[in-house]
């Protein structure tokens, strides 16, 4: 055996090209990039031969021309005389606005219902596990029509809204709440925020520093809290209260002035928040129940108390385990906002469907789609892995 | 809604392609044994489907003409229920043979996507509805400023709402839903203060809402809403047949020729009726279009005429009770105008 294997390895015959892994393994991977790029080929030659031949227009050029159609929630200035671009930019940015609020609220209630999943509280233990099985196991779609046919339609007329305080409102309309016209000298208002935030920080810094040298800590939370509230105020203050005041008042139809959250949104927030949330729950109880046991126990023998040892200890472990599922929980929350379109709020699925209509430039409107879909959740996942990164147990 | 964009990319993608292969669509219908014809989801009087599930309507009814000229059977077709916004794309993809879905003919529809109107089986134009009971008082769409108004997307209605609170300086908030049935349910929950689409339309949704005599009509007609069926461009003897199956409804209502007398109407010694129903001697009226030639009569005897649709349909005869107006025929005032058959 040894003799036959050493004569080969000395003398390769040609013939054995066939045989070679490597020569095989290169020869496969150029066959198969070939196929594809034929195939690729293939589609879009004959796409845009058949499309000539039908009569239908091509090209991006539409995106410029006269949408013709009103959005009603926008972040941003929008006209029935603005371009199908814009109108795309406004859906992206409701999607955007959907999602980011959504993700927020979603991580907040969903680390609350974790927590509570493994308390010692038998009652909070039990509603939590309800909630999870409950939004878990129901259709994203069927949350939203419960928001928004089971919750909010059926609040009154705007004729006999719900008055809460402070000048706000609720009515099948949605919420109504004062808003704030800042006037002149607001800029200071703004100053003052950013002071504040710096001096916090530098506060922190410091009380870092000394906790390290020293062991004295100091209440950094309180302090820059104060700060945080405080420079703005006197900035406030300064500029000579430079705020109006826009209530919401009763108009022919609907309450006018003010600041509306519409149904829409509202519906599809909640809805969204609320079955994401069940999830992340999950992920939040594995996350805190993959930390050992021996973890608390030592930090309960170096004297931690169990809220600084939950915090210093528990958690910065948890995260590690919970970041990756949570990033896709994310990724879902913000692909499910295309579930708008059932209830009328103008998200980019939304928009750009009626773009779609209008003009007939299916392939190029779907190309746009995936575009930006792709985009927000290559973003999201990159900023999600820098955070894991960040979070990942550094090895010295 | 994860179905609507799967089916645009694999209609962008690959149901072009089939389209492509088949320019001929009176064989291939042929081939395949009935016609697929793209129909609302839900609008009574044009296409909704009855208590035992069969499709009826104005816009149904024509599909079953043109399938009764191809085939001599008026119940070789097929339906396929569609949003507003999937509509045209169908029609491109080569899903559908023939749209029959209450869409109105423009420029734009008639150019940059590719369709050909092959006539207008209902004249109708946009208005308003609002519930009377809890907003007395408004009588004129001129006093809606400030008003919600609920409207289907991607649809001629939802671009003349914005040109007419435009014109005329009002602010509104338009709520738009994908489905007449999202919109319906909508407005009848009081989301809205007001609906908008076609009058005919308007009609039709009232009888569906939980309290129809609360809703008004209000007077004001804002736009021209030409509605008609369509087909593919790139196959001028499939839109000739679509066309002239329209022509031969009016005509045959012109001569006075009905689902009841076809047969009867065959010994007649006019010329002309003779000729329409291909019982002239020599006669080409039927193989010309690649059709046989007792398709009018084929066409009568499963739909009757274009008269007998209306009326079944959304006039006297159905619970819409919608009067013939401007889509009575030529002779009587209106603007239907059958081409001449010869």
């Amino acid at each position: 055996m040894a003799v036959q294997h050493v004569t080969r390895a000395q003398e390769p015959t040609k013939a054995s090209l066939v045989y070679d892994p490597k020569v095989r393994s290169i020869f496969f991977q150029v066959v198969l990039v070939v196929a594809l790029v034929l195939g690729i080929w293939w589609i879009v030659d004959n796409t845009i031969v058949n499309l000539r031949r039908s009569n239908i227009s091509t090209g991006f050029d539409f995106l410029r021309g006269r949408a013709g159609f009103d959005i009603s929630d926008r972040l941003i200035e929008y006209t029935s005389d603005s371009t199908y671009g814009r109108a795309i930019l406004v859906g992206l940015l409701n999607t955007l606005m959907v999602a980011i609020t959504g993700i927020i609220t979603a991580t907040i209630l969903g680390f609350i219902v974790g927590i509570a999943r493994l308390s010692r509280n038998w009652l909070l233990r039990k509603i939590a596990t309800v909630y999870v099985e409950v939004f878990r196991n129901i259709p994203p779609l069927l949350v939203i029509f419960f928001w928004y046919l089971g919750v909010l339609s059926i609040l009154p007329a705007p004729r006999d809204s719900i008055v809460l305080p402070f000048g706000s409102y609720l009515n099948s309309r949605g919420f109504y709440f004062p808003r704030f016209i800042w006037g002149d000298g607001s800029w200071l208002i703004l100053a003052g925020l950013v002071v504040g935030i710096g001096i916090s920080w530098f506060v922190a810094r410091r009380a870092r520093a000394r906790q390290m040298a020293t062991g004295q800590q100091f209440p950094v939370l309180w302090t820059s809290l104060a700060l945080i509230i405080g420079f703005p105020l006197l900035g406030f203050v300064l500029a000579g209260f430079p705020l109006t005041i826009d209530l919401p008042k009763a108009g022919t139809f609907n309450l006018t002035g003010g600041f509306n959250v519409k149904p829409e949104f509202l519906s599809l927030y909640l809805a969204l928040s609320f079955y994401t949330a069940a999830f992340i729950a999950e992920i939040v109880r594995a996350g805190i129940m993959g930390v050992s046991k021996g973890q608390s126990e030592a930090a309960a023998a170096l004297g931690l108390r169990p809220g600084t040892a939950l915090r210093l200890v528990i958690v910065p472990q948890a995260l590690r385990i919970i970041i990756p599922p949570l990033t896709s929980q994310y990724l879902n929350l913000t692909k499910n906002s295309s579930l708008a379109v059932a209830i009328g709020f103008p998200d980019l699925y939304a928009i750009g469907g009626t773009i779609l209509n209008q003009t007939g430039q299916a392939i190029e409107i779907v190309v746009i789609f995936m575009v930006i879909y792709l985009s927000i959740s290559l973003l999201t996942s990159l900023f999600m892995n820098w955070f894991n990164a960040k979070m990942a147990l550094k090895e010295r | 809604m994860k179905h609507t964009m799967i089916g645009i990319i694999g209609a962008a993608a690959f149901g072009v392609m089939a389209s492509a292969a088949s320019a001929a669509t009176l064989d291939d219908v042929k081939a395949k044994g009935f016609i697929q014809c793209g129909v609302n989801t839900a609008l009574a009087g044009f296409s909704a489907p009855d208590d035992k599930g069969e499709w009826t309507g104005l816009d149904v009814d024509f599909c079953r003409a043109v399938a009764a000229a191809v085939f001599g059977d008026g119940t070789k077709v097929k339906f396929t229920p569609l949003s507003a916004k999937d509509r045209f794309t169908a029609l491109q993809s080569g899903e559908i043979d023939v749209l029959s879905r209450n869409t109105t003919w423009t420029i734009n529809r008639d150019t940059a996507l590719g369709l050909n109107f092959a006539g207008v089986t209902y004249y109708d134009g946009q208005g308003f509805m609002i519930n009377a009971k809890k907003l007395p008082g408004v009588n004129s769409a001129l006093q809606l400023s400030g008003a919600s108004v609920c409207v289907q997307s991607g649809t001629t209605t939802e671009l003349n709402l914005a040109d007419f609170f435009k014109a005329n300086n009002l602010e509104y908030n338009p709520v738009v839903f994908e489905k007449v049935e999202e919109a319906n349910a909508a407005y009848d929950s009081g989301r809205c203060d007001a609906y908008t689409t076609d009058q005919s339309g308007l009609y039709a949704i009232r009888l569906t809402l939980a309290a129809p005599g609360d809703h008004v009509v209000l007077p004001e007609i804002i736009s021209k809403e030409p509605l008609g069926p369509a087909v593919r461009q790139g196959d001028d003897q499939w839109f000739d047949i679509v066309k002239w199956t329209y022509y031969a409804l009016l005509n045959a209502e012109e001569l006075g020729i009905t689902k009841a007398n076809v047969e009867e109407m065959k010994n007649s010694a006019n010329p002309e009726i003779k000729r329409v129903l291909g019982v002239e001697a020599e006669t080409k009226i039927g193989t010309d279009l690649g059709l046989s030639n007792d398709w009018v009569a084929n066409i009568i005897k499963a739909t009757g005429n274009y008269g007998e649709i209306f009326e079944n349909n959304v006039g006297a005869g159905s619970p819409l009770k919608i009067s013939r107006g401007i889509n009575a025929l030529w002779t009587k005032g209106g603007l239907q105008y059958g081409m001449p058959i010869r």
